[in-house]
């Protein structure tokens, strides 16, 4: 595979790794005799809205996974923010300022809305085993601190404060949803990953979530990666489209580009006549 | 978001976030001052040598084990079958550093500090009772974590596994350690026990005897105290969450930024220091160290107070420990005893007892499957069979 530069030159784009917040450069994950992601090369610029786009099984989250630390690359190498995080853990990377959530809600069910986003700060807080037990000045403010936060962050996606200290379990789909995005804001990451946000929403709750993620890259300067199946969510809020099948990148640029590329067209439909 | 709202105004909101799950409105310390004030004047209504305050001295020193088991399997979820190892460790420890049994120490005529009476003049190492504790709680803590590590991989039934073995290595060699020789000393006085044990030695107070028994009670009623105050303390901390999560969600617990190993760990060592305090103040108190205490069984009883009481539940595993306890050592062998000779039918029904409290598991697991004082998410996590069941590292191997 080419390196970045030479990629994005090929496909004539504006993409310039220079700044690029994250750069993946030649990515494949294979899971025993299957390759999941195929030398994927590829980068999100500072606060912009990319996503990836592709059918069933393209390897869209084996991506993600890839990028968040869940799943070690098999070949290739990751950057973020200039940091070289192939294959590190998790929790580091969340550290580092990479916050993501899932295609299928994973929210602490037994924890209330509030104390699921005060897990989202974990990695921003200090607190230790001795510091708790004693429950030291520090800690007492950095609690106090943090829950403050959640609350915020809780408001900023519009969960009411009636429902913040409901279990997440008893919550609505919807809310659920917002209340893991909310977890994921409140460690004031850099890159947000959202994989498949919009999935069980209607096309009114779409709507006002497309609104939300140019709001979070206008007022707090995030970049966001998305994963999505909706073409008009996709579209209308993309600035970069990448086109994932059988793991392999089929297409990549802008979003009226991608969408009259045969190739894309092809992968979706089948071949035509 | 600043405020400049007066004080008066701030305090409705502030109270109403204490509440947490399910709107806890009682605070902690209330039933807590409740509890340890009852239990303190308790012994006055009894002889001080009775058989009731040298029972209830055993429940409160398990009530420290379990409260301390409670955090490893109650809090952060993971199965420990081998707790016994921290019993055993802590045992120790004051059998080395209170007792005649390094006999050459300080050739021969002992170490000593901090001790008084009797054992300032004996042989062997006699270091004081809160240095040893200090040190027992720092040998579980270490030996926690050496547990803990091999099961860092490991979910749900493989931990329970592993914990079971390494609680099995080291009964056996606290059985053959009278055949480990470190120089020219055993490790270990195997079945024969090593005894007499140092009895506590407070500062301003005479050495403890074992015919008057309120001071044993009151010292381990402290440590209850203590143990209650950490277990309340961490459950609701940045730590605590980070238990909660790990437990019901490894993989977005990591990806939230929770740190597996670190925060496993401190739920092994933790835990396992409990077991090492409450381990050396049985030692002092039952006067002896044997290897034979350090039984399979063992784990399974404390483990067996922590799910009578309620997973996770800290009140739960309270009264757990104590109602075990009391079955145990009060129920089947002074009250039940004498039942089957009364009817004519010729056996001992202490022979039975791991029967009969089986039994009670059995009929409670039936009844009601999370514990007497349930917590509400461990409630809830078994009624909506709440489990991901992936653990991180199957994920990114």
């Amino acid at each position: 595979m080419t390196g970045a530069v030479a990629a994005s030159k090929r496909e004539g784009e504006a993409l310039p790794p220079a700044d690029a917040l994250l750069v993946s450069e030649a990515c494949t994950k294979t899971f025993g005799g299957l390759t999941a992601v195929n030398g994927v090369t590829f980068n999100i610029p500072q606060r912009s809205i990319v996503s990836i786009i592709g059918p069933n099984g393209a390897g869209k989250t084996t991506f993600f996974n890839m990028l968040t630390g869940l799943y070690k690359p098999t070949l290739g190498r990751i950057t973020f923010d200039g940091k070289d995080i192939t294959a590190g853990r998790p929790d580091k990377i969340m550290a580092l300022g990479m916050a993501r959530t899932f295609q299928n809600i994973r929210l602490f069910a037994t924890m209330t809305a509030v104390e699921n986003v005060m897990v989202g700060q974990h990695a921003r807080m200090k607190g230790g085993l001795f510091g708790s037990i004693i429950r030291t000045p520090g800690v007492r403010r950095e609690e106090k601190a943090a829950r403050e936060k959640a609350h915020e962050e809780l408001e900023y996606v519009g969960i009411r404060r009636a429902l913040h200290d409901q279990l997440a379990i008893n919550l609505a789909y919807g809310d659920q949803r917002r209340v893991e995005i909310a977890r994921a804001l409140s460690s004031d990451p850099k890159l947000l990953l959202l994989d498949e946000p919009t999935a069980g929403m209607n096309p009114q709750e779409s709507a006002q979530l497309t609104d939300f993620m140019r709001k979070l890259r206008d007022e707090r300067g995030l970049s966001i990666l998305l994963i999505e199946h909706d073409m008009k969510v996709v579209m209308g809020v993309s600035e970069y489209v990448t086109v994932l099948d059988h793991g392999e990148k089929i297409s990549e640029g802008a979003p009226a580009k991608v969408r009259a590329d045969p190739r894309v067209v092809e992968a979706y439909l089948g071949k035509q006549g | 978001m600043s405020t400049t709202a007066k004080p008066g105004t701030q305090a409705a909101p502030g109270k109403r976030e204490k509440e947490g799950i399910g709107g806890r409105s009682v605070p902690n310390w209330l039933p807590a001052a409740l509890f340890l004030g009852i239990a303190a004047i308790l012994p006055f209504f009894f002889e001080s040598g009775s058989a009731f305050i040298d029972d209830a001295v055993l429940a409160l020193a398990y009530v420290v084990m379990a409260l301390g088991l409670n955090i490893i399997v109650g809090f952060a979820g993971l199965l420990d079958l081998g707790y016994v190892a921290f019993f055993a460790i802590g045992a120790y420890t004051i059998g080395w550093f209170g007792s005649l049994f390094f006999s050459e120490a300080g050739g021969g005529d002992g170490i000593h500090f901090g001790v008084s009476g009797v054992a300032a003049s004996l042989p062997g190492i006699h270091l004081n009772f809160f240095l040893i504790v200090i040190a027992a709680m720092v040998f579980t803590t270490l030996a926690g974590m050496a547990i803990g590590l091999p099961t860092l991989r490991l979910r749900g039934d493989y931990i329970a596994i592993v914990t079971l073995a390494f609680g099995e290595i080291i009964g056996r060699i606290a059985i053959n350690g009278d055949a480990i020789k470190i120089g020219d000393y055993k490790l270990t006085a195997g079945r024969q026990g090593i005894t007499p044990v140092d009895k506590i030695d407070l500062p301003g107070l005479d050495p403890f005897t074992s015919l008057n028994l309120r001071p044993w009670y009151w010292v381990v009623l402290c440590m209850v105290a203590l143990a209650l105050f950490v277990s309340f303390r961490l459950r609701d901390s940045r730590l605590g969450r980070a238990w909660i999560a790990l437990r019901e969600d490894e993989v977005a617990a990591a990806s939230m930024g929770v740190p597996l190993v670190k925060t496993k760990l401190m739920a092994y060592g933790t835990g396992a220091a409990f077991g090492g305090m409450a381990g050396t103040f049985i030692g002092s108190y039952n006067n002896t160290v044997n290897a034979d205490q350090f039984q399979f069984y063992f784990s399974i009883l404390i483990l067996g107070m922590v799910i009578l009481g309620g997973l996770g539940s800290i009140w739960g595993v309270v009264i757990g420990a104590i109602s075990l306890t009391f079955i145990n050592f009060w129920l089947i062998p002074d009250v039940l005893n004498e039942v089957p000779g009364k009817l004519g039918i010729d056996f001992d029904l202490t022979q039975l007892s791991f029967g009969i409290y089986g039994f009670l598991l059995v009929v409670m697991m039936v009844l009601r499957p999370e514990g007497l004082l349930p917590e509400r998410r461990r409630q809830l996590e078994l009624k909506e069979g709440l489990d991901a069941g992936e653990s991180v590292f199957a994920v990114r191997s």
